[in-house]
């Protein structure tokens, strides 16, 4: 049977047998089986030998005796039984990994710190980053309705653009309550959050507040403190948080006394809720009025219509509702109940529910969608915190892959002497363990010991959650994740390594051995570089909207509130001994403040108006001073003068209402508005009054005769100090209006805050790119180090053979700048593509120059260089003798 | 248990590595003992009853070299020890002694 195969016993019994015995006894047992199976098929044939088999197979299924350990000869023995040691052994091993970790970290004093440091700040800044996003997530949640609490907006088409407004009619709530209202729980109308004087016997306060209907405390889960939470239902009555009710009444109880709202509502304490917290959309509403009281104290019952969207409407859709069928709903409920004013309709109003959870992240609206908002910058953040901790894994990793060359010879001593790979890969991974765990605790101490001035620059209140489960639990795995990801690499490699060769001394670490390493440094110069340019360019953008040509002067300009009718009343008295000082140059009144006009009007007819023209211009009254104050440039006619009386119906334009009217010759041309007729008597240069990235809305300003008033507007003469100045306007201020609190914003500050979230953004993203560069280098100078101490004998006989410093630093420096070189090169694309895009969003924008990335990419080639030059040159310069006379 | 007893069939592998002398292995013995008896024995009980001997003391074994018969699988091979030799000429004292006693039969 030479050609034919030899007869062999069934495959399944000899896995069922193999399965069966223990593993030190299928050898033996098998081999027997076998040489009786080839007697068997002499003596009997293959089918009696295959039915003897089985049956011999089968004795072994019974209970076989109890092995002693030390039956088993060692040299059969698989290496699985052998790692399973008594406890003591077991122990003994964990302290001698422990030891052994510890001694490698103190050993390597430069390494240990570059590698815990630069783990420790990754980790510090992503949970900074962390803390923040939960911050900004977490927004509203405080509301116990969060989830059925939305706001009704509307989308107005105006001009073939549609506009998503918040603000809506007071008649929108009713028409809702009369035809939907069996999905509501509650319809709440409130007025916008304004500084409203709140005076009880000789104390007097300017206070943030809201007039609200009696459902909205109830909505907004506020928590009682006293009194009750019904008290919106007297239209006399007032709700304070606590810290205003302790502002105002110190301990005594406020239930029951009286406040005076503006100087001319009398009402009284009926409830003090506890304050609402900082991340709440109403966390500025410190007190709540009633509803009924500012409808029947400005007898807005007759005067405002379905045209006035003056006010807010919120609601909480009934339990069992879904928000968007409901939000589908009420669409067409202005369109539907507009009975007189039809003229609105043109606009085609369209209603729909903007929900609490999206108010904060998601408020921006393009063409009546949603188009996120502030969630940018949580992905923003996001991503910045992924890639600093990629980052400082990447340090980490390489570092230890590094390192783990040195201790080859300690692996092999360990394989030697009996350590199989699992063993190995559990002490390395272990070992990165402990120093991530490290590297945790140092994290969180920078964490606490930074938070205050993170909180300072990013304009939070953030805490570190040290009671929240939560937190410790993503600590721990972010931990865990962190050491295994970091650990994985140096420990599978590591103990991959074959004893014999390692120990024989012939061991080589391999040409490739060093690629994923060079892929890593890569990698994180890409990062860097896009972090770098990043940076750059936010405050690029930053920069040309500050230096945006405003139109006005915003030197010493300030505006203050008339709250009052005193104020309105006593103004020229005011004025007067104002100007006497001579410490004010100009001064006159308007509705809006130069840097903020947002009040829109339409019904404007004009010879030539193009019909589809839907004519929302933004209109700003003032008096006859207001154009000296704010410092406009005339470009064609002249400014209001007291010298002409038509001039009460006169009307200035800037030069973006021109081009929108269409008119050629503006001067002199008639326009129908407010019930009149107005002539152009002039035209200003454009001003920048809203958003700074925006081009520049069609303006008109007209001398006000409609009481619509509401701003002093003062420009403080050049040549007086600032403070005496202000000092002095307090004085005749509260002089001429005794009971109106004297408050004050200067136009520059204003200015500012219209890009100050911009400005914290690229603040932080600076912060966190410099952190990043810094771990960056870090990483850098260990690896620069490692190669060098690694050649040292390379670098000696090459000193003894003639080469001299120059050449080594070249030899050594070559590979990084190289490395630099292609990151950038990968880096460039891909960052121009996301920053134009960023850039996309804002109308007034900067370029991206070429001369960003050049000069990044030669910043960070010489901070390569310097980083790795420390090590190339320390290393050049030892005297050859010192290398290599050991061996 | 008691260390001197031992019970039919490991006497009987007893006395077969006894004899085999240094050559003894599972397959052998089972082969052994079937020629010898007739008796057709499951292969585990040999190797049971020799591992038990083992652990009595009264056998050693060790591993020999591979070969090629057994796909390259290597054999253990029992010696009897010095205790095993004894208890076995125990053993043959008592039936000696026993067998003296029968009458004649014939």
């Amino acid at each position: 049977m030479s050609s034919e195969q030899k007869p062999q016993p069934p495959r399944w019994v000899q896995r069922l047998l193999q399965y069966r015995l223990p593993t030190g006894l299928s050898e033996e047992v098998q081999g027997d089986l076998d040489e009786l199976f080839d007697l068997w098929v002499d003596e009997f044939g293959i089918q009696k030998a295959r039915w003897k088999y089985i049956g011999q197979v089968l004795g072994f299924l019974r209970p076989l005796p109890e092995r002693k350990q030390s039956y088993i000869p060692r040299d059969v023995l698989p290496s699985s039984l052998l790692t399973t040691p008594s406890p003591i052994t077991q122990i003994s091993m964990f302290r001698n990994y422990f030891k052994i970790a510890f001694r490698n970290l103190t050993r390597n004093k430069g390494y240990s710190f570059i590698n815990i440091g630069g783990l420790a700040i990754g980790m510090a800044v992503a949970m900074l980053i962390g803390l923040w996003i939960y911050d900004e997530v977490s927004f509203d949640r405080y509301h116990k309705n969060y989830d059925r609490i939305a706001q009704v907006v509307q989308n107005q088409t105006i001009d073939g653009r549609v506009q998503t407004w918040l603000g809506q009619a007071m008649q929108l709530g009713p028409a809702i309550e009369s035809s939907y209202g069996n999905y509501f729980k509650h319809i709440v109308r409130t007025s916008w959050p304004g500084d409203h004087i709140l005076k009880t016997g000789d104390k007097t306060l300017v206070k943030s507040g809201m007039y609200m209907e009696p459902g909205g405390p109830e909505m907004l889960s506020l928590v009682k403190i006293r009194g009750s939470m019904d008290g919106l239902k007297d239209p006399y009555s007032i709700l304070l948080s606590e810290t205003v009710a302790q502002a105002i009444f110190g301990d005594s109880d406020p239930i029951g006394r009286l406040i005076k709202i503006d100087n001319k509502m009398d009402v009284k304490v009926t409830g003090v809720y506890k304050d609402l917290p900082v991340n709440s959309t109403f966390a500025n509403i410190t007190f709540i009025a009633p509803w009924d009281l500012l409808i029947s104290s400005e007898n807005l019952k007759d005067k405002v219509g379905w045209g006035n969207s003056w006010f807010q409407t919120f609601v909480q859709v009934s339990d069992k509702v879904d928000m968007n069928q409901v939000s589908e709903k009420i669409k067409y409920v202005k369109r539907d109940n507009i009975k007189v004013d039809r003229d609105d309709l043109r606009f085609k109003p369209e209603m729909f529910l903007h929900p609490m959870s999206q108010w904060h992240l998601y408020s921006e609206f393009e063409n009546g969608v949603s188009v996120g908002g502030k969630i940018r910058f949580i992905w923003l953040f996001g991503i910045i915190g992924a890639f600093v901790l990629i980052l400082a894994c990447i340090n980490f990793m390489n570092l230890s892959t590094a390192r783990s060359e040195k201790r080859a010879k300690e692996v092999g001593v360990r394989k030697v002497v009996g350590s199989e790979r699992g063993q190995l890969i559990s002490q390395f991974l272990g070992e990165s363990l402990l120093v991530a765990f490290f590297a945790l605790v140092i994290a969180i101490l920078l964490v606490v010991l930074t938070l205050p001035l993170f909180n300072e620059i990013a304009d939070k209140k953030i805490s570190i959650l040290w009671v929240s489960p939560w937190f410790w639990l993503s600590c721990i795995i972010f931990c865990l994740f962190t050491g295994l990801i970091a650990g994985s690499y140096p420990a599978l490699y590591l103990s991959s390594f074959h004893p014999v060769k390692v120990l024989k001394g012939t061991f080589r670490v391999g040409r490739f051995a060093a690629a994923p390493r060079k892929v890593l440094v890569v990698l994180q110069f890409t990062v860097s570089v896009f972090l770098i340019v990043g940076t750059l360019v936010v405050f690029r953008q930053i920069q040309f909207v500050k230096d945006r040509p405003l139109g006005y002067d915003r030197n010493g300009l300030l505006t203050i509130p008339m709250k009052t009718q005193e104020s309105h009343d006593h103004y020229n008295a005011f004025q007067n001994d104002l100007m006497n000082t001579r410490m004010v140059s100009s001064m006159a009144q308007s509705e809006s403040a130069i840097t903020n006009a947002w009040v829109t009007n339409g019904g404007f007819q004009w010879k030539g108006k193009d019909p589809g023209l839907q004519d929302e211009i933004v209109t700003v009254g003032v008096t006859h001073h207001f154009g000296k104050t704010v410092d406009w440039k005339i470009k064609s006619g002249r400014d209001f003068s007291e010298a002409f009386s038509t001039d009460s119906s006169g009307f200035i334009l800037n030069e973006a209402a021109v081009k929108y009217m269409g008119f050629k010759q503006p001067l002199g041309e008639v326009v129908k508005a407010f019930g009149g007729q107005y002539t152009v008597i002039g035209v200003v240069k454009d001003m920048v009054t809203q958003s700074i990235y925006d081009p520049v809305r069609p303006t008109i300003f007209y001398i006000d005769t409609f009481k619509r008033l509401s701003l002093i507007d003062i420009k403080i003469s050049p040549q007086a100090n600032t403070s005496q100045a202000i000092d002095k306007i307090k004085m005749l201020f509260l002089k001429h209006n005794p009971a109106t609190p004297f408050d004050y914003r200067f136009a520059d500050e204003e200015f500012a805050a219209k890009y100050k979230e911009e400005e914290r953004i690229g603040k932080l993203a600076s912060i966190f790119a410099t952190l990043a560069i810094f771990i960056s280098c870090l990483g850098l100078f260990g690896l620069a180090s490692f190669v060098a101490e690694q050649r040292t004998k390379e670098i000696g006989i090459r000193k003894v053979l003639g080469a001299t410093v120059i050449s080594l630093w070249q030899l050594l420096s070559r590979e990084f700048v190289w490395l630099v070189l292609i990151a950038f090169i990968i880096a460039t694309p891909l960052t121009w593509y996301f920053l134009n895009s960023w850039l996309q969003d804002y109308q007034y924008r900067t370029n991206i120059p070429g001369w960003i990335f050049a000069a990044t990419g030669l910043g960070l080639l010489l901070i390569t260089l310097l980083t790795v030059s420390f090590q190339a040159v320390k290393a050049a310069l030892i005297n050859p003798v010192k290398s290599l006379r050991n061996e | 248990m008691n260390r001197d007893y031992l019970g039919e069939f490991e006497e009987l592998i007893l006395l077969t590595v006894a004899f085999m002398d240094g050559a003894a292995y599972g397959a052998a013995i089972h082969q052994d003992i079937r020629q010898r008896t007739g008796r057709s024995v499951q292969l585990s009980a040999v190797h049971i009853a020799l591992y038990r001997l083992e652990e009595k003391k009264l056998v050693t074994s060790e591993i020999g070299g591979a070969t090629a018969q057994r796909g390259g699988r290597r054999k253990r091979f029992f010696t009897i020890t010095h205790e095993g030799r004894h208890i076995l000429s125990e053993i043959r004292q008592v039936r000696e002694q026993l067998w003296q006693l029968i009458p004649k039969m014939i």
